[in-house]
Parts: structure tokens; sequence; C-alpha cells
């Protein structure tokens, strides 16, 4: 479990997080959404503690994360994957490569055993026969599936997604979501995901925090966000017209 | 008349402030480098790739230029000394002299600011705006030691055989254009270049190398890791990263010169 107590964070004086608290529970798909520049990521980075915080705490169990040292986040950094919004494979190492490279400094592993769970990983995201590419070989989809497998190499209690369905069109999108998914159960892990991708919230908002102008204004899952009666999420969610109509429908029933 | 001087003097205070804020960053960054290895064989393994890119991959240039620097260093020797007083065996002597003394490594470390330099700037500043950099922390890798260490160390090693290949084509390069040109016989060139040999300026020309290769190493890697922004932002840090790390080659050129030679 992640808690995060009061969470402030601000840039040259602007304040981009203000008093945010959450729990995120582990097993299920923890969303954090909202619009661009509202703040999820600064919220996201502030989690795993890449950004520092201003103000508050971060637990991870009962470890005060926001309190450690370099040595002591490295424990805990251990038990974490993260699929950035770019991916951000390193482009001089192949998809194998990549994948090995927390096995590489975290383990003792030998290399068969290190290949055996790189191929694991790979297969578990369906990417086969690609071991030797290079990231600028892979496409959009194919990349994130890849950073997803390198986020799981370590068998990772925590997993973080930064806006994973960025750039994908919406089947791509749908296969990463259901991946994530499934991940999330079969590692019983704590995910927290950023999106403003609606599909996203509809199939796996579990827990659904949003986020406007740095400050949390609703919390809840999938089926309360239908009925909801928070203007702001409302003009968030509902901001097609489609949507309108399948929140009418939803109110009707 | 006052505002536009408070208005100047408020410019070199902020230039002032953001040049020493900026320098303190630089020695924050070096202790984060120099910080002991998570894994050593991952560390090695990266050296070696190091070696290979910024070090052999600089062979061929250095070879063209030291050649060619050579030849015009003789050449020009000859043009200007051409006098019945002076024999012609100092052509080869000053050819020697300018090549260990300044050429090979002081203008080869210059030219490896612009080659090796941006190419560092570059990598890491596009790591850092692709969150690569990020994605290294996350996993607790201390990023800065990492990405940077191995290449400090590729190029203290490599440099020195750099500067030694340079001296030894740049003579290469002068005794084939002085003979082909016709302003001296190879028996005088190679007279003059063991005429009155001072083994010390090797060392000299060394030293400075380890310098020169750990400024450019650091500079370049300072101006990629904090690059924020996007791909102009990366650019802008690569050419930076060749100005400053020239500049500062330039600056302890003058320093070690008259600290070695005095």
């Amino acid at each position: 479990m992640i808690r995060a107590e009061n969470i402030t964070k601000s840039f040259a004086g602007r304040k981009v997080l203000n008093n945010i608290s959450a729990t995120f529970e582990p097993g299920q798909t923890n969303l954090i959404i909202g619009k661009s520049g509202s703040g999820k990521t600064v919220f996201l980075k502030c989690i795993v503690g890449l950004l520092e915080i201003d103000e508050g705490n971060i637990w991870y169990g009962d470890t005060l994360f926001s309190k450690l040292d370099f040595t002591g986040k490295k424990e805990i950094r251990k038990e974490m994957g993260m699929l950035f919004q770019g991916s951000a494979l390193f482009d001089s190492m192949t998809v194998e490569e990549n994948v090995r490279f927390p096995l590489d400094i975290f383990t003792g592993m030998s290399d068969e055993e290190k290949l055996e769970r790189v191929n694991f990983c790979l297969e578990r995201v369906n990417i086969i026969n690609s071991n030797t590419l290079f990231p600028a070989e892979l496409s959009g989809g194919m990349k994130k599936r890849v950073a997803i497998a390198r986020a799981i190499a370590l068998k990772p209690r925590y997993l973080f997604c930064d806006e994973p369905n960025s750039g994908l069109d919406p089947k791509t999108s749908i296969v990463i979501d259901e991946l994530i998914k499934e991940i999330t159960v079969e590692l019983n892990m704590t995910t927290i995901v950023n999106t403003h991708d609606m599909n996203s919230v509809m199939e796996n908002g579990e827990k659904i925090i949003f986020i406007e102008e740095g400050e949390k204004c609703w919390e809840g899952c999938k089926t309360e966000i239908l009925r909801s009666d928070c203007k702001i999420l409302n003009d968030f969610v509902f901001a097609n017209s489609l949507a309108k109509q399948l929140k009418a429908s939803s109110l009707e029933e | 008349m006052l505002p536009g001087i408070i208005a100047k003097f408020d410019k070199t205070i902020d230039l002032m402030f953001r040049f020493l804020s900026g320098f303190g960053a630089y020695w924050l960054l070096l202790g984060k480098v120099f910080a002991r290895p998570e894994k050593h064989s991952i560390y090695y393994r990266q050296t070696m790739k190091e070696l290979i890119s910024l070090g052999l991959r600089s062979i061929g240039i250095t070879v063209i230029i030291s050649f060619f620097m050579g030849a015009v260093i003789t050449l020009q020797t000859a043009y200007n000394t051409e006098n019945p007083i002076y024999p012609t065996y100092l052509i080869g002597l000053g050819c020697r002299d300018s090549i260990i003394l300044e050429f090979s490594s002081t203008i080869v470390a210059l030219i490896l600011a612009g080659k090796v330099g941006s190419n560092i700037a570059s990598e890491i500043g596009t790591m850092r705006v692709t969150e690569q950099i990020d994605a290294l922390e996350l996993m607790g890798v201390n990023s800065a030691s990492y990405l940077i260490m191995p290449k400090v160390i590729a190029t203290l090693v490599f440099n020195p055989f750099l500067t030694l290949i340079s001296i030894v084509v740049g003579i290469m390069g002068g005794w084939i254009a002085g003979t082909s040109a016709g302003v001296i016989t190879t028996q005088d060139f190679v007279y003059g270049i063991q005429y009155a040999f001072i083994p010390y300026y090797i060392t000299y020309s060394l030293i400075k190398t380890l310098f020169f290769a750990f400024i450019i190493t650091t500079v370049s890697a300072y101006q990629g890791y904090y690059v924020e922004g996007g791909s102009l932002e990366v650019g802008r840090a690569s050419t930076k990263a060749v100005v400053y790390s020239s500049v500062t080659i330039l600056l302890f050129n003058v320093i070690l010169t008259q600290l070695l030679l005095s």
C-alpha cells in the first residue's frame, strides 16, 4: 500500500500540488486523472521520489519513504517499476539489454537465468523474436510493452505508469490497459496510472483520483464517476457530446 | 542615467550569481559522479563501450588533423626561416617542439572538445529530455555516476594514446611534406627531431592531455545532465559544451604551462 499525506510541491514559488492526500491499495489499478498541466505527473514523480516534496509524507507500507536518504530509497526502488510517458527505453541498448538492465544491476543471477527471465517478461507482454532490435526500430505500442517488461523484470510490488496510452491508437491503448490490469492482479502490485484517457478510466478505474490545478477534487471508482455531481469532474470526463449522452442515459437508469 | 547604471549592475550581479551557482552545481555533480559504483561489472562494461565510442573512434580525426598540421608546421617553419644563417635541421626541431608542446595536447584537445564534447552533451541531454535518466534514478541507479564516470575513465585512459599517436603522425606529416616540397632532406629532418630533445616535454604534453580529457568530459556531461526542455535545448547544451570546454582548456593551458615549464 502507498499512502500520500498532504503533499505540497512548488516550482519557483508557484504551487503545483496543494495538500494532496491519497491511499493506493495493492492488487488494484489506481488512476490519477486530470487535465494536461493539472499536476498529475508531478504528483506521480513525487510519489516515486523523482521530485522532492516541499511538505507532507509518502509511505510505502510502514516505511516513511519521503524521509529516507538515497541508500534507503534504493531498497524500496528495487520494488518499483515504472512505465514512462515516452517509454524511456535506453536507446543504446537492445530490447533484451533494456529488460535485462535491472537484473544486471540488482541481482546476482547467472546469464542463463537472466535470459530466461527476460524472455519470460517479453513473452508476457507479447514481444517475441525482437530481442536484438533497438528501441528506434520499434513501434510506439511495442516500446510501451517493452517498457512494461522492463518494469516487471524484478517482480516489483509497485508499478507506476505515466500516461501509458499517450500516442497510441485506441486498439493498442486497450491492449496496454488490459496488460497493466492483468499484471497488477498477477503480481498483486500496487499500480498507479496517470491518465486522461477516458477508455482507461472506464476500463481500469478501480480507484480514481481527480486532480484539478494541483488539488484533489474528487475520489471514487469508475461506477461512481458516472453519477458524480462534481461539476469540474463532469466537465472533464464528459467533455464530448457522446460522453454527455452516456452520462444522461446512466442517470436515467 | 542612474537607472541605466543600476540595470547594468543588476545584470552583472545576475551573471555572477548564475556563474557561481553553475560552478557549484558542477562540483556537486562531480561529487555524485565519483560516488562508489553500484556494480563494478556494469561500470567495467560501460567503460569498455566508452573506450570504443570516445577513444577508438577519435583516432581517425586525430590522425588526419595531426598529419596535415605537422605538414603545415614544417612548411611554415621552412618558409619563415629561409636564411643561410639558420641550419635547415631547425625545421625538424621546430616541427617536433611545436607538435609535442602545443599541437598534440592543446589543439587536439580543442578538436576533441568539438567531437567528443558535443557527443557527450547531446547523448546525456537526450537521455534527460526523454526521461531515460529518470528511469535510471527510479531503478535506484546513481545516474550521474553510471553515465559520466565511464566516460571520464575512458578519456583519461585513451586520450594520452591519442596524444602519442598525434605526435608520431604529426612528425611524419612534417617529414613527408618537408621532403616532398624539397625544403629539407630526410637526414636534416631526422637530425632536427633528435637535436636537443627534452623527454620531459612528452610528460608535460601527457599531463596536459589528462587535464584536458577531464575538462572535456566533465564540462560536456554537466551541460547535458542539466538540460531542461526539448531537442532545441539539447542542441544548445551541445554548443555550450564545446564552447565552455574549449575556453576552459585554453585557460588551463596557460596555467599548466606556467606551472609545468617555469
